[in-house]
């Protein structure tokens, strides 16, 4: 019985994490009682099992995700979805919105056309065929402002840290509203354009950094500086208007 | 006067010297330098510069992702496709840039490599897609490639069971060297590319080219196997590098 990683750790495929009777996390996989890593990742022991979180990964769907897709096609009385992930979702016009949709009537398009982003619900997917979205849930439909960033989602439970304190320090520092899909695309709004630029910025500077500790302190500290060197420029605008 | 001179070019006098050293300097049971980069490419899932020596090549992985034509799908697993290719410039005299004979069959030889490694059953219905570009090209590509793209898979953040690395090994002068280059390659009496995980010990790949004794062989493939831990070190280093680079930059405080 024996560990053979420091905890958090950066693993390889195919590196020996353990040997002897632990438990099998997420990308591991066992020979005889030898326990590997299967991915490029941070290894981590807790309660017995073994884990290794990805520094990379492409999305799986799962039932019951949020997820941000881009439509890419329109069909007879469905909407081809795509989710960034290797399998395209499809969103049927039933599971689509509360009331009934005449689809030999209306044109699809009226609601969702291609190019459009939305945020839906995984409602089934059993990996043998596409899964299947729901904009029906609350929080659900069409995106019409904002901007959507898309990042590894991998790091996904990195932007939202521990019990959320990642995102909830952002949403305290810049005010703003942010939707976080499971697949790695990012919705956010706010009522400055500039602040939504910062947010691009924070949110790609956490996909790089996403491995690194001390990470949210300084992130804060990158928004800190950002908004006072943004205040100096705003006061000394204003002073030189009224110089004019 | 210039037949002489042409001989000489053809054939130089030894290939390996009195005191055991080989054309570039390198002993018998020596590899090339070897340099490895990861992530070199924005728009690949993962991506792999690799030199060995002379050789330089370029791995791109795309993947998993969804599979046209459809009909060519797996339903239970995803299936790998490779691309051996050498660019026209890559060698003396111009590659024609169409598939040859020979890359079609290395491109196969190369996706039965890697296939083991990887967990494609996690994907069904999708394809992996590995494109390996010789830049530059010296002998023993083949391994380089394979090297370059286990490399470049698991920089995307696909399961494998593990690396792969691949290393061949010659026979020149009847001794038998590690990792021949062209010049070896060309004149020597054998040619056996290895490729292994070298953490399960499993071989994916053994192909011999040439004649050589059972001892010899037993030989060679003890002599491949020290090789591929060698280069297997490599890769594993420049993965780890790849985010230790980020983490030393930000961490200084």
């Amino acid at each position: 019985m024996a560990v053979y990683f420091t905890q958090r750790e950066i693993v390889v495929p195919g590196q020996l994490l353990a040997k002897g009777p632990y438990q099998l996390g997420s990308n591991v996989y066992k020979v005889g009682n030898a326990i590997y890593s299967s991915i490029i990742g941070l290894a981590e022991l807790k309660d017995r099992a073994i884990h290794v979180i990805p520094l990379k990964c492409c999305y799986v769907p799962k039932v019951g995700d949020i997820v941000i897709g881009k439509v890419i096609d329109v069909g007879i009385s469905h909407w081809t979805v795509d989710i960034a992930s290797p399998y395209s979702a499809i969103l049927q016009v039933s599971d689509a919105f509360n009331k009934v949709i005449d689809t030999t009537r209306e044109d699809l398009t009226k609601y969702f056309d291609v190019g459009d982003f939305l945020v839906a619900k995984i409602i089934a997917f059993d990996r043998t065929r596409d899964p299947l979205l729901s904009t029906k849930e609350p929080k659900c439909g069409k995106i019409d402002r904002g901007t959507v960033v898309e990042i590894s989602p991998a790091k996904i439970p990195r932007l939202i840290g521990k019990k959320g304190s990642m995102i909830n320090m952002i949403k305290k520092e810049i005010n703003c509203q942010i939707l976080v899909g499971q697949n790695g695309r990012i919705w956010i709004y706010a009522e400055n354009p500039e602040d939504e630029l910062l947010l691009v910025r924070v949110i790609k500077r956490i996909e790089l950094e996403a491995h690194t500790s001390g990470l949210t302190d300084r992130i804060r500290e990158m928004i800190r500086r950002e908004k006072s060197r943004r205040g100096n420029v705003v006061s000394a605008s204003k002073k030189g208007r009224k110089a004019s | 006067m210039l037949s002489q001179l042409v001989r000489k070019v053809e054939r130089p006098p030894r290939l390996i010297d009195e005191e055991g050293r080989r054309a570039d300097g390198r002993k018998v049971d020596e590899l090339r330098r070897i340099k490895i980069e990861v992530g070199v490419l924005k728009n690949a899932d993962g991506s792999c510069y690799l030199e060995q020596g002379r050789n330089k090549i370029m791995a791109a992985v795309y993947g998993p992702r969804e599979l046209h034509p459809r009909h060519l799908a797996m339903p239970d697993r995803a299936i790998l496709r490779c691309r051996y290719h050498m660019v026209p410039f890559s060698v003396l005299e111009r590659k024609s840039p169409a598939p040859t004979r020979r890359e079609i069959e290395l491109s196969k030889v190369i996706r039965e490599a890697l296939e083991p490694a990887i967990f494609l059953e996690y994907f069904p219905r999708t394809t992996i897609d590995v494109f390996i570009e010789v830049i530059q090209a010296d002998g023993g590509t083949r391994c380089a490639g394979i090297t370059a793209a286990a490399v470049a898979l698991a920089d995307a953040g696909i399961p494998m069971r593990d690396l792969v690395a691949a290393i061949a090994v010659g026979k020149v002068e009847g001794q038998l060297v590690l990792d021949p280059m062209d010049l070896e390659d060309r004149y020597g009496e054998a040619d056996m590319p290895v490729a292994m995980m070298p953490s399960l010990g499993k071989i994916t790949l053994l192909q011999a080219d040439g004649l050589m004794t059972l001892e010899e062989f037993e030989k060679a493939l003890e002599l491949a196997m020290r090789g591929i831990k060698e280069i297997y070190n490599k890769q594993k280093e420049a993965l780890r590098e790849k985010y230790l680079a980020i983490k030393r930059e930000v961490e200084v405080t």
